[in-house]
């Protein structure tokens, strides 16, 4: 059986939103593996939501914010650029490989950047394999 | 009025809790007043059967500290649990997981080769391992399953109230003490503590602009006395703990390791604290960025350091 992979990815509203909209009304091709949840800042997303995400059977996590510089509220983007890496750190502890998060930047007008960021990760998720849901089985002893 | 019968019980944990208990001082004779100890492994001489015999729900209350790791402990607990009206977890052992919840980055096999084959103190050329079950020529003898995960003992019971600390501040144990004496139990579910803000509201640190180009761990610096210990690049976890110890650590010039667990509305300890630690990083540039997080050693066992177990997560993924 094929795996595909389930992502959830983060994208704030004033950037890469819109670019996932233009990827859209553009009729780009795009793996379809990526469940979008809009935030109104990548600063917005919280370790906890990332983590949350694997809790829940997410295969991968994709955080997509407006490039350095550009952000709507001037510096979520760069709080986001210090918490991720960090993030990433402790996961791969945990045991979750790092190409399983992904940060990145997609402005309004990048729809074909985040359409290959999305089929990157896609790939990338899906040579990896699912990912093994730890903490259910953690429930039985 | 009758007397209160009090349980007390030690699962994975190391005997600070006990001490925590005494620490109490003279109130415990105010406690010996009021109540009964009808089971205390580490002072009185009551064994498992004379549990097992006590009718369903005839203990009053029982503070059962430690993390639960092995099958006895999970029998005692449940046990204990269907003995007790109240059942406490009484510290971060049993509240988070505590220390010992930081073998969940390994497991069973990977433990014992460490314990039992590895380590350069440990003569053991046959390589035998414990085993649950063994024939000697008297008969058979058994040991506890060691499991491969640490759970809590919310996770493996249910449980009415936490006492958190490791160990816990007599204060916090004498206010939860206090409350079931005169009868006055705050809503089920409650983490009994002075304070539900976190540590930095106890401590008395003078608190600026965090920005920090660089982590230390304690023994690299001395740390200025007065000036907050995050701001001087330590990490310090009183930003994600509840209060209500009044910050012994911070004031003895040692960062926070967050045994209070999360404060109220936190449902995972570690994140936040991770989230906290990467706002003060002072820095737009990524290869910067990676240098200063570079600095931090060992995020889970900072991060979790008494709470891996009862994270999201629960346990690292072993390949």
């Amino acid at each position: 059986m094929n795996f595909e992979p389930r992502i959830v990815g983060f994208c704030c509203n004033w950037c890469s939103y819109r670019g996932a909209d233009l990827a859209g009304t553009a009729r780009m091709k795009c793996s379809p593996n990526v469940r979008i949840i809009r935030v109104m800042c990548s600063g917005r997303v919280e370790p906890t939501f990332v983590v949350k995400a694997f809790e829940l059977g997410a295969d991968g996590v994709l955080v997509l914010g407006c490039h350095p510089g550009d952000c709507h509220y001037s510096e979520g983007n760069y709080k986001t650029m210090r918490r991720i890496p960090l993030l990433k750190k402790m996961l791969s502890q945990m045991g979750i490989e790092k190409e399983r998060v992904r940060l990145d930047w997609v402005s309004a007008s990048e729809g074909d950047r985040f359409v290959s960021i999305v089929d990157d990760m896609t790939a990338k998720v899906r040579a990896l394999g699912p990912f093994k849901n730890n903490s259910k089985e953690a429930k039985h002893g | 009025m009758a007397k209160l019968k009090l349980a007390l019980y030690w699962a994975s944990s190391c005997g600070g809790c006990e001490i925590a208990q005494l620490q109490i001082g003279d109130k415990i004779l105010k406690l010996a007043e009021v109540a009964d100890i009808v089971f205390w492994p580490v002072a009185i001489d009551v064994k498992y059967k004379d549990v097992e015999a006590m009718p369903e729900k005839s203990i009053d209350v029982c503070l059962f500290n430690g993390a639960v790791r092995t099958s006895e402990q999970e029998h005692m607990a449940k046990m204990l649990r269907e003995k007790s009206k109240v059942m406490i977890a009484y510290g971060a052992c049993a509240y988070g997981g505590g220390i010992p919840g930081l073998g969940n980055m390994f497991n069973r096999e990977l433990i014992f080769e460490r314990a039992y084959l590895e380590t350069p103190s440990t003569d053991n050329k046959d390589k035998i391992l414990p085993q649950t079950k063994y024939k000697v020529p008297e008969g058979e003898l058994t040991l506890p399953e060691f499991y491969d995960t640490v759970k809590t003992l919310g996770q493996t019971v249910d449980v009415d109230y936490t006492i958190p600390g490791c160990p816990p501040e007599a204060r916090t144990t004498w206010l939860a003490l206090e409350a079931l004496i005169e009868g006055k139990l705050p809503p089920k579910g409650t983490v009994i503590s002075h304070n539900a803000k976190a540590v930095c509201d106890d401590c008395p640190r003078k608190r600026d602009v965090k920005k920090v180009k660089k982590f230390y761990r304690t023994f690299e610096i001395i740390p200025e006395p007065e000036i907050c210990l995050l701001e001087q690049g330590l990490l310090c976890a009183g930003i994600a703990t509840r209060g209500g110890c009044e910050a012994p650590c911070p004031q003895a010039n040692m960062p926070c390791t967050g045994c209070y667990g999360p404060v109220d509305g936190v449902i995972d300890q570690g994140a936040h604290f991770l989230s906290a630690v990467s706002s003060v990083i002072d820095s737009n540039d990524p290869d910067e960025i990676q240098r200063i997080i570079d600095g931090i050693r060992d995020p889970v066992g900072t991060f979790y350091r008494y709470s891996l177990p009862d994270s999201l997560l629960r346990r690292a993924r072993i390949k």
